[in-house]
């Protein structure tokens, strides 16, 4: 039974980094996805969520994640009125939602 | 003892993701890559400033445009009715250097060697590439009409749908037009860029002439059978308010035009005279993109692999904006060219540091326009990628039109402008 583990070190070391670094660039990955899909609100909301100085259309950095949910299904059943966004939220599933709202809440206002 | 250090190995990776997130970039070809951005408009900006942001600054990124600022076409109507002038529409390209460290260099590029991977300039260097985007907006096909390029040589005949020179041109025409006159807007068939374009400016016109000199008209000579966006909704505003200055034409296909005589000549209708003419000819691809053999669809419009917006025929040469064939109900607009720029920056930034690819990625479009100095209407879409037909859809039930023109759209509207030139430029 002990030789069964006798594989050399470092090949073990080695293939346990390797599945490291793979999980780690599909968490990079990810991470790359959610931002540049939040990235498509920020045409009207500003890059990373942060809108110009004065602006009508509100920032969404910072925003509470179950706030920024609540808004965007209340767009979506359209108990908040809207003038573009109840049309937008439509387009969205409620795992891109979260993961907007997941975003938004982690940056800085 | 194999265990503790497989422990910590597994710690070294798993613990420190912040770490990681530069060292994906920073230890990867990321880093030593050249990414080479041909255009500074609404597409190739943002392209220029997103690579930049996704990798966290490690990508170095070149940004090749021959005008010294961004003029924005969206907005730039307004300059023609008198409520904004061209200083408002216009932005710098000195922070996407100064705070995105993105290398800005002010000449044309004359050719693309896609087999090569370099580009040449007109007063610079042949240069190398590892990833090219291309975003060199439209050409404005001025022989596909008899007499039009002699007309806008001489600057006669205007199409002022570059902003720029030509719209503070155009708008002196219109002043200096006297009042009774007739202005007449052509508008080739569809796909044009900005496909509203045309019916606001119309509308921005007849605002003019309202105020100004009421007993002029305007006269949309559209070879469309009908207008090409928003229809109702313009032609519901027009006959409210512009009845006795705006008619609409279809059907009016524009063969030739005579600059000096102020005359129209259509492939079936009677030709017509008209004090301005403002001729919008077909449109196509960039001429760079077009030379280097890259728009795949009738010589005019750029094909691309959507999950990438990779060309079709060229390997690492990524296309953007108006030039790119566009997917089913994806309009030519600077909003959509801003959302092609993220896909495309995500890609390439995935790409060079090996990364995966956004496998579902979706794009946004609003688009405002205004039918008087302070009421307006908008269209607005999203499209996911459909894995499966390899293109982008939009979403059954998603997207609209306002329900009428209106004051508290034209304040989202001029906000729209401000973020979205900060978004691209700042």
């Amino acid at each position: 039974m002990r030789r069964n583990f006798s594989v050399p070190k470092t090949l073990f070391l080695t293939l346990f980094l390797t599945a490291g670094v793979v999980q780690a660039n599909a968490q990079e990955s990810e991470k790359l996805h959610q931002r540049a899909n939040a990235a498509m609100c920020a045409n009207c909301h500003g890059s990373e969520g942060r809108t110009v100085e004065k602006s009508a259309v509100p920032p969404l950095a910072g925003l509470p994640r179950e706030y920024f949910i609540q808004q965007m299904q209340a767009y979506k059943d359209g108990s908040r009125k809207a003038t573009v966004m109840h049309q937008i939220s439509k387009g969205f599933s409620d795992a891109q939602i979260a993961s907007f709202a997941d975003y938004f809440s982690a940056q800085p206002r | 003892m194999k265990r503790r250090h497989l422990l910590h190995a597994g710690l070294a990776v798993g613990a420190s993701p912040a770490l990681l997130a530069h060292s994906v970039f920073a230890q990867t070809a990321a880093s030593k890559a050249q990414v080479i951005v041909i255009g500074g408009g609404y597409g190739g900006a943002t392209a220029a400033k997103y690579i930049r942001l996704l990798s966290a600054y490690n990508i170095p990124v070149l940004l090749i445009e021959p005008q010294s600022d961004f003029i924005s076409c969206p907005m730039s109507n307004l300059v023609l009715g008198g409520s904004k002038n061209l200083k408002d529409i216009t932005t710098s390209y000195d922070a996407l250097t100064q705070k995105h460290g993105v290398k800005v260099i002010r000449d044309r590029v004359t050719s693309i060697d896609p087999d090569k991977k370099t580009i040449s300039l007109a007063n610079g260097p042949m240069l190398p590439y590892d990833k090219l985007v291309l975003s060199p907006g439209v050409d404005m096909m001025f022989d596909n009409i008899e007499g039009l390029k002699a007309a806008n040589d001489n600057g006669r005949i205007l199409q002022a749908w570059k902003a720029g020179a030509e719209t503070t041109a155009l708008r002196k025409q219109l002043q200096d037009m006297p009042d009774g006159g007739v202005y007449a807007l052509t508008v080739p068939e569809a796909p044009y860029r900005c496909p509203p374009g045309p019916y606001e400016r119309a509308s921005q016109v007849a605002h003019y002439f309202k105020q100004a000199k009421p007993k002029s008209k305007v006269l949309i000579l559209d070879a469309n059978p009908d207008v090409t966006s928003k229809g109702p909704l313009f032609k519901k505003f027009w006959s409210e308010n512009y009845k006795d200055i705006i008619e609409f034409r279809p059907n009016h296909k524009v063969t030739a035009v005579d600059g000096h005589a102020g005359l129209i000549k259509f492939d079936v209708q009677e030709n017509l005279r008209a004090d301005i003419l403002n001729v919008l000819p077909d449109m196509r691809a960039g001429s760079i993109a077009v030379q280097t053999g890259l728009a795949t669809a009738n010589k005019r419009w750029c094909g691309v692999n959507y999950l990438t917006f990779e060309s079709t025929v060229a390997k690492d040469v990524h296309i953007l904006g108006d030039a790119m064939l566009a997917a089913p109900a994806m309009p030519k607009s600077g909003h959509m060219a801003n959302s092609h720029a993220k896909v495309a920056a995500s890609a390439i930034v995935a790409q060079l540091s090996g990364l995966d690819i956004n496998p579902a990625p979706f794009l946004t479009n609003t688009c405002y326009s205004y039918v008087s100095d302070n009421m307006v209407v908008h269209v607005a879409s999203v499209h996911q990628f459909n894995l499966e037909e390899k293109t982008y859809k939009t979403v059954p039930g998603s997207g609209g039109v306002s329900s009428e023109a209106n004051t508290l759209e034209a304040t989202y509207a001029w906000n729209w402008a401000q973020n979205i030139w900060a978004d691209s430029l700042l």
